[in-house]
């Protein structure tokens, strides 16, 4: 290809690292949720969406950017918890196509109670006056909000890494993964945690949401196409695993990114022809334990 | 849908059939004392054009309004049946063939995607039903597309992309880069601008397709930039050219380049919000801003404004308008919503309903049209007032391809 120098590699790889932002926090999510509780949770796109309405209505309502990225995660937490509570933990234990039945199904309430409430059309979101506008990263100009949504990328990992491996919740959470059955016996709630776990996915699908908001505005339906892509980033990755959601998300991102520089055609095709590699050579994904999904 | 169609009738109706049928009167005239005028309406109320199809059903609902007012014809009502075609040709398509054959509707006009209306075209072709396309496309009015009952009211790429690209390559720079929806709209606006740009001398750098509904863009950004064009023709629609403009603006894009989109939308720039916008350059079918000096135009906003809370139309929205309203006025000049009899009134007919004269061109029924060259403007007084007009370029026959080059000739 004409003109192909290498600051515009470097700047095409860094622009996917930057995508792979966004996909990476919504397959952690996902991969939290099916990691502890073995459910396929296909409304993550939804509460994705959800967030990013959060969001706008947080700012309608005289709030800014920075009192929404607190207050949407702990309303998509909570309904993530109340959706576990009144609908999820109903079936535990019954395989692994109910619970993914009931998310699907809850994906399409979800975007039409949107669509109802907050219209067809979808609505305008500013890039927050701070993050706006582009800077010289050394190779080239880019966007000062996507830098903010990586080192957001990086914090929220990083606080659920601690979470996880530091508190003793987190100590609970990953025992009762392993054997629910002795964590019951030891005296401890496990439906408590489970719920705990879901509210904590969907929280952070939220956030993702809400972070993607100012670079694509809000719209109904902008969780079903990532879904797609946060799925095939899961798969890749290894369903339930949080550093294969992590090296997953990045390496789509990437490829997206290449594939719009060399063969933009050829953009949606390409992570799924990823996926379709990665499921014939190793069909537990970079990470995944065999068999879960059996 | 017989049996609907009975029940509708009653016992009377069947008997009033036999006793006309016996007289030798045609069914037809029965039908048209009892029903109303339906026109079907398939337009994306959901999907990335789901703003421009809201604003286009608000502002056909307002030619229904009128043509009602005014007393229908000869008593008849119209009435308009709004589809969700969900920017999908399968989809579109079978809601076409359900308008016709279960709703019985005597037109159809709409759809809002070169892809989509051609899959609606070949359904009202073969039934023989009058459709009024109000959405760009170069093949619908060519061969093998065209039809007899086939109408087109909104632009052609080769008209819009012709106006917007002689005035751009005069003004703005040579060296082009394009990015294209990948499917009929974005491929026939980049071949309208070539055909321009080979006879203007430019030069083309990269034409980049992305696929329709695509939600980032930043990675078109790092190569844009590289390549230096003067011009980024942005040949894609709806929610695709509002994240567009919006990602150019964030990746410092507009420092280098100008932003020029053949059809640039107002539903586009007011959800993208003034600062993305401001500098982007492009075409459109309509204003409402030129009402200053469109006596039409002003009676147009008008009735909009009363009608949806002091609103103004869009573009898109006043294709709707128009696009109905040419098919109603058309019927009460024949007298009739018989096909032929409507087509034949329509082909040829001059008109001046929003945006000063046009008329449809008989070989082709392509409606000659001004094309007005708009500027993104950073602050104005309402919601609305979002573009400057730049230039109006009148409406003229040699603007379109001849029918010979449609392949009509």
């Amino acid at each position: 290809m004409a003109g192909l120098s290498l600051d515009l590699l470097a700047l095409q790889i860094f622009t996917g690292l930057a995508l792979g932002a966004v996909y990476v926090l919504l397959a952690t999510g996902m991969s939290l949720i099916f990691g502890m509780l073995t459910v396929v949770n296909f409304a993550h796109g939804a509460f994705f969406a959800l967030g990013a309405y959060a969001g706008f209505l947080v700012l309608a309502l005289g709030g800014n950017f920075w009192l929404a990225l607190l207050a949407v995660p702990i309303v998509t937490g909570l309904l993530g918890m109340a959706v576990e509570w009144g609908l999820v933990r109903h079936l535990y234990g019954r395989g692994i196509d109910d619970p993914l039945l009931l998310t699907f199904g809850l994906s399409y309430v979800l975007v039409e109670l949107i669509r109802i409430f907050a219209g067809t059309q979808g609505l305008p979101f500013d890039t927050p006056d701070a993050l706006a506008g582009a800077v010289d990263i050394g190779i080239g100009y880019f966007p000062l909000y996507r830098l903010f949504v990586i080192a957001m990328t990086v914090t929220i990992l990083f606080l659920l890494w601690l979470f996880l491996e530091r508190t003793r919740i987190g100590l609970i959470i990953r025992a009762g993964a392993r054997d629910p059955e002795i964590m019951r016996v030891l005296g401890v709630d496990t439906g408590r945690v489970w719920r705990l776990v879901f509210g904590l996915g969907t929280a952070i699908a939220g956030l993702a949401g809400l972070l993607a908001a100012p670079l694509q505005g809000v719209s109904p339906e902008m969780g079903n196409a990532i879904l797609a892509d946060a799925f095939v980033v899961t798969v890749v990755g290894g369903m339930g695993s949080l550093a294969g959601a992590i090296i997953a998300g990045l390496l789509v991102g990437v490829i997206v990114s290449l594939t719009a520089l060399f063969a933009p055609e050829a953009g949606d095709v390409a992570i799924f022809a990823l996926m379709a590699v990665v499921l014939l050579i190793r069909p537990q994904g970079f990470f995944g334990r065999a068999g879960l999904m059996s | 849908m017989s049996a609907e169609h009975g029940r509708r009738m009653g016992r009377r109706g069947v008997l009033r059939t036999a006793a006309i049928l016996a007289a030798g009167a045609p069914f037809a005239t029965l039908r048209a004392e009892e029903t109303p005028i339906r026109i079907g309406f398939p337009v994306p109320i959901t999907g990335p054009y789901a703003s421009e199809a809201a604003d286009q059903v608000r502002a056909a609902e307002i030619a229904v309004a009128e043509f009602n007012q005014s007393g229908g014809l000869g008593g008849r009502r119209a009435e308009l049946l709004v589809r969700d075609d969900k920017l999908d040709p399968g989809e579109a398509a079978t809601r076409a063939i359900e308008l016709i054959e279960k709703d019985r509707v005597d037109f159809i006009v709409g759809s809002l995607s070169a892809s989509v209306q051609l899959a609606v075209n070949t359904v009202t072709k073969q039934r023989g039903v009058l459709y009024n396309s109000i959405s760009q496309s170069d093949q619908i009015v060519s061969s093998p597309d065209w039809g007899p009952t086939t109408f087109h009211e909104a632009m052609t790429p080769h008209m819009t992309a012709g106006a917007v690209g002689r005035y751009a390559f005069e003004k703005l720079g040579k060296r082009v880069a394009y990015v294209a929806a990948d499917y009929a709209y974005g491929h026939e606006m980049v071949a309208g601008f070539r055909a321009v740009g080979a006879t203007m001398g430019a030069e083309e750098l990269a034409e980049i397709k992305m696929p329709i509904g695509t939600r980032d863009f930043s990675t078109l950004m790092p190569r844009l930039q590289a390549l230096r064009p003067d011009i980024v023709f942005l040949c894609n629609f709806g929610r695709d050219q509002q994240i567009f403009v919006k990602q150019a603006h964030d990746s410092g894009l507009k420092r280098t380049a100008h932003i020029v989109a053949p059809i640039l939308l107002q539903t586009a720039r007011i959800a993208g919000g003034a600062q993305a916008f401001a500098g982007v350059l492009g075409g459109t079918s309509y204003y409402w801003g030129i009402e200053s000096e469109v006596a039409s135009a002003r009676a147009f906003n008008d009735r909009f404004r009363k009608a949806h809370d002091g609103r103004l139309p869009s573009d898109y929205g006043a294709l709707g308008y128009s696009g109905v309203r040419a098919v109603l006025t058309a019927a009460a000049k024949a007298g009739s919503t018989e096909t032929a009899k409507v087509a034949a009134v329509l082909a040829g007919m001059k008109y001046d309903f929003y945006k000063g004269p046009q008329f449809y061109r008989a070989c082709d029924h392509q409606s000659v049209q001004s094309v007005f060259i708009i500027e993104s403007k950073a602050n104005g007084s309402v919601p609305e007032d979002v573009f400057n007009v730049l230039a109006t370029v009148p409406g003229r026959e040699d603007m379109l391809k001849t029918c010979a080059q449609e392949g009509l000739g």
